[in-house]
C-alpha cells in the first residue's frame, strides 16, 4: 500500500491483508539495504490472524521514495509519522538489524505507541567495521557482497534453504542490489553513529523479546544478550543461524514472534 | 560482483544440501513421498498461506527436488529455481508465468527443434505469437519488439549453426524496452556459461543433457536471476498485479526479487503440474556432482575432434565456435572462455546418401536423438528428425542434406577419431 508522507510516497506491505487500523497493529522494520519483503512470512501470518500489518519500507528502500534518512532518530520519527498518518495508536514493533535500532529508539521515545517490542539480530552500539563502511562509501555493490556473506551462518553459506527452491546467498544479495546507490552507506553509517542505544534500552518499559542467531557475525550473540540484559524483563530466544535469521530460520522466527506480538 | 562464497566445483558438490540431521545420510536422500504430514492444523494453514516453509505435496515441492533446485540456482547465480518434468516443460512454465493470450515473444531463429515447434505451431493456438530473428543481430531483436512483447529468448549456442548469442548485447536492447531475457543454457551448463552473470534474467536447462551426463532421465530446470524489476517494467500483470488465483497475492510486492520463481511454483507447478519425480532429481544431482570434470573432458575431446574433422577431405565444412573459420570464433573466446560446448555439426561430401552411409559406418558413436550424454552421439537430421523435408525446405531450416550433428562424449579421443575415420571411409566408398 502507498501513502504520502512529507511529500514523498511511502510504501508498506500488509501481508496480503487489509489496512485495518481498528485491529491490533504490528509494525515490521527492515535492516540496512533491505525492504519489507524480508517480512514476507510473518507479515502474512499476522495478517491472516486479524492483525493490522505494516511492513514498512524506510525512505529510499523498496517502494518508498528517498532520500534515505541518515540517523536512527530520524527513522523512528518517520515511523511515528507514518503510524499517525495511518491512524495507528499502538503497535507491536518488530525490527531486524538496523530496524532493531529503529524499533528500540521508537519504543523508548514513543512508549505510549509501543505495545511490545521484538529485536532481531540486534546490538547497541552497532559498530560497523571500517572495512565494510569504507567499502560501502566507495563501492556499495562490493560492500553488499561482503555483508551478505557475513550475514549467513557457515552452513547457510552452502545453502539448504528451508523455502523450497530458493537460495539463501543470492536471495539476500539480489535484495541488497535493488537498493539505489548511496542508500546502503547511509544505512550503515546511521547504525554506526547511533550512540543512544544503552540510554534507550533503559527507557523501554514494554514486554520485549530479543531473537539472536548463535552464528551471527554481524551482531554477535554476546551483543544481543547485552541488549536484552539492559532492558527490564526482556526475554531471549536463541536460534541456530546467522544474522540472516529471517531466511535461515523463518519458521522459528515466526514461532518466537508469536510469543510477543 | 556477485560471486558466491565458494568456488564452482565446491558448490556443484555441496550447494543446497547438508548431511541429514536425523540419519547422518551424506548423499541427498530420495524423498519418494507424494505428500508430507502437517505438524498441526495451524501449521497446515500457515503452509498454504505461504507464511511457513516446508513441503505439502510433491507436485508443488519435494525435499530432494529442493536440493537440485537450490544447487542449480546457486550455480547459475539466481535467487531460486523450479525443477520440472522436462526441458520443454521448463520453457512452457516460463512462458505461462510471464504471459497469456495476445502476448508476444522475440526469439532467436536458431533453436532446438522442440522449442521451435512450441513457439511457431503450438503457442499461437493459445494466442501467443513469436517473431524469429537472426541470433547474430541484436538490432533485429530490438526491431522485433512490440507493445505486447513479454520475452526475448535465445540459446547460448544455437543448433545446427552453433551461433553464439551475444547475451550482453541482446540483454541491453531487451532491457531498454523493459523486457526480460531468458536463455536456454542446455548445451553449455553453468560450467561454460552463466547467462545471468552476462545480463540475462532467466535461464532454462534441459537437465536431460550435460547436467545429468548419464542419459538416464528427462528433466528441466528454470532459474530466476532475481534481477529483473517486474513492477517497473509495467508489462507484467501476472507478476505485479494482484492474482485472484492466490487470494490477491501481488508477487512483485510480496516476494520482491523472487517474484517470478514464486509465481512459477505457486501457479505454474500447482496448475499445470509438470513436476519432476524425486528420483529424477536425485539422478540429476549425481550428474551435477561431476559436472566440472565432465565438461572439461567434453571440451577437450570436442576441440580435438572439430580440428580433426576440419582437416578431412570428405568433410566440406565444420561448424564449431572453437574453429577460427567459425563466424563467432572471437565472440566465443570472449563469452565462453572455457569452451562453446561439445555439440558440433559438419557437412559431409556426397549429400543425403553419404550421410546415411557415414552413420552406418560408425561403431562407437550412437545413432540417436539426444545430446549431452557421456557417450558420443550422432544424428543425420536429413534422414531422421527432418526426413519429411526436401532439399529446399532443409535449406530454409538451416540444414543441408549432408549435415551431421555430433555430441562428443567422454571416450578416449583417439578411439572417437578412429571411429569417425571409419565412418568417413564408408561414406566415401558407397559414393563411387
Ligand atoms: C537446447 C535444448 N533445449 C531444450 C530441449 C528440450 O529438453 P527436454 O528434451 O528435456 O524436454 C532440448 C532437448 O533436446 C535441447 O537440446
Amino acid at each position: 500500500m502507498k501513502t504520502q508522507l512529507g511529500g514523498a510516497t511511502a510504501f508498506y506491505g500488509v501481508g496480503n491483508g487489509e489496512h485495518a487500523p481498528e485491529q491490533p497493529s504490528v509494525v515490521f522494520i527492515h535492516g540496512s539495504g533491505m525492504d519489507h519483503t524480508v517480512w514476507l512470512m510473518p507479515a502474512r501470518h499476522f495478517a491472516r490472524h486479524g492483525y493490522n500489518v505494516v511492513a514498512l519500507d524506510l525512505p529510499g528502500h523498496g517502494g518508498s521514495e528517498g532520500p534515505a534518512l541518515t540517523t536512527i532518530d530520524a527513522m523512528s520519527d518517520w515511523v511515528s509519522a507514518l503510524l499517525e498518518q495511518l491512524g495507528i495508536g499502538e503497535a507491536a514493533i518488530v525490527g531486524h538489524s538496523m530496524g532493531s535500532l529503529v524499533a528500540l529508539d521508537f519504543a523508548a521515545r514513543y512508549p505510549s505507541h509501543t505495545r511490545s517490542l521484538a529485536l532481531l539480530g540486534t546490538s547497541t552500539p552497532m559498530p560497523v567495521s571500517d572495512v565494510l563502511l569504507d567499502a560501502a562509501k566507495n563501492d556499495d555493490r562490493a560492500a553488499m557482497v561482503m555483508a551478505n556473506t557475513w550475514s549467513h551462518s557457515a552452513p547457510g553459506l552452502m545453502g539448504g534453504h528451508k523455502s523450497p527452491g530458493m537460495t539463501l546467498y543470492f536471495g539476500g544479495l539480489r535484495l541488497l542490489q535493488r537498493t539505489p546507490e548511496g542508500v546502503y552507506f547511509a544505512d550503515l553509517a546511521a547504525c554506526n553513529a547511533f550512540e543512544a542505544g544503552p540510554v534507550r534500552a533503559e527507557a523501554v518499559a514494554c514486554p520485549t523479546l530479543v531473537v539472536l542467531g548463535n552464528e551471527d557475525k554481524m551482531t554477535g550473540p554476546k551483543q544481543s544478550r547485552a541488549v536484552a540484559s539492559s532492558i527490564q524483563g526482556a526475554r531471549v530466544v536463541e536460534l541456530d543461524c546467522g544474522h540472516a535469521m529471517l531466511s535461515e530460520q523463518s519458521n522459528a522466527v515466526l514461532a518466537a514472534l508469536k510469543s510477543i506480538v | 560482483m556477485s560471486k558466491p562464497p565458494f568456488e564452482f566445483d565446491t558448490l556443484a558438490l555441496h550447494a543446497g544440501q547438508r548431511p541429514d540431521a536425523e540419519t547422518g545420510a551424506r548423499a541427498t536422500p530420495i524423498y519418494q513421498s507424494a505428500s508430507f504430514v502437517f505438524e498441526s492444523a495451524e501449521a497446515a494453514a500457515g503452509l498454504f498461506n505461504l507464511e511457513r516453509t516446508g513441503h505439502v505435496y510433491s507436485r508443488l515441492s519435494n525435499p530432494t527436488n529442493a536440493v537440485l533446485e537450490e544447487r542449480i540456482a546457486v550455480l547459475d547465480q539466481g535467487v531460486g529455481a523450479v525443477a520440472v518434468a522436462s526441458g520443454q516443460a521448463a520453457m512452457h512454465l516460463a512462458v505461462a508465468t510471464l504471459m497469456g493470450a495476445g502476448d508476444h515473444i522475440v526469439a532467436s531463429r536458431s533453436l532446438y527443434g522442440g522449442t521451435h515447434n512450441l513457439l511457431s505451431y503450438t503457442l499461437p493456438r493459445f494466442g501467443i505469437k513469436t517473431t524469429f530473428v537472426d541470433p547474430r543481430d541484436p538490432a533485429a531483436f530490438a526491431a522485433a519488439i512490440q507493445d505486447n512483447t513479454k520475452l526475448v529468448f535465445g540459446e547460448v549456442v544455437g543448433n545446427p549453426g552453433m551461433e553464439v548469442l551475444d547475451i550482453p548485447a541482446i540483454a541491453e536492447v531487451a532491457h531498454a524496452a523493459g523486457i526480460p531475457v531468458m536463455i536456454d543454457a542446455t548445451f553449455t551448463t553453468p560450467y561454460l556459461c552463466r547467462p545471468i552473470e552476462l545480463g540475462a534474467d532467466l535461464v532454462m536447462h534441459s537437465a536431460t543433457k550435460f547436467l545429468s551426463g548419464h542419459g538416464i532421465v528427462i528433466g528441466g530446470l528454470l532459474v530466476d536471476g532475481g534481477v529483473f524489476d517486474w513492477a517497473a517494467s509495467g508489462r507484467f500483470p501476472t507478476l505485479a498485479e494482484p492474482f485472484d488465483g492466490f487470494h490477491h497475492l501481488n508477487f512483485a510486492e510480496e516476494f520482491g526479487p523472487a517474484a517470478f520463481i514464486a509465481r512459477a511454483r505457486r501457479e505454474g507447478l500447482r496448475d499445470f503440474g509438470a513436476c519432476m519425480a524425486p528420483t529424477t532429481a536425485f539422478h540429476i544431482l549425481q550428474g551435477i556432482e561431476t559436472l566440472s570434470l565432465r565438461m572439461a573432458r567434453h571440451m577437450e575431446n570436442a576441440e580435438q575432434i572439430a580440428k580433426f574433422l576440419s582437416e578431412q577431405a570428405g568433410v566440406l565444412s565444420v561448424l564449431h565456435p572453437c574453429l577460427p573459420s567459425h563466424p563467432d570464433y572471437e565472440l566465443a573466446k570472449k563469452l565462453l572462455p572455457r569452451g562453446a560446448g561439445a555439440v558440433m555439426s559438419f557437412e559431409i561430401a556426397g549429400g543425403r546418401e553419404a550421410g546415411v552411409r557415414f552413420i552406418e559406418g560408425l561403431k562407437i558413436f550412437s545413432h540417436l536423438a539426444n545430446v549431452g550424454d557421456a557417450k558420443s552421439l550422432v544424428i543425420h537430421p536429413a534422414s531422421t528428425t527432418h526426413h519429411r523435408m526436401d532439399a529446399e525446405a532443409l535449406v530454409a531450416a538451416g540444414i543441408s542434406e549432408g549435415m551431421i550433428r555430433l555430441s562428443i562424449g567422454l571416450e578416449d579421443a583417439a578411439d572417437l577419431i578412429k571411429d569417425l575415420k571409419a565412418g568417413l571411409r564408408s561414406a566415401a566408398k558407397g559414393g563411387r
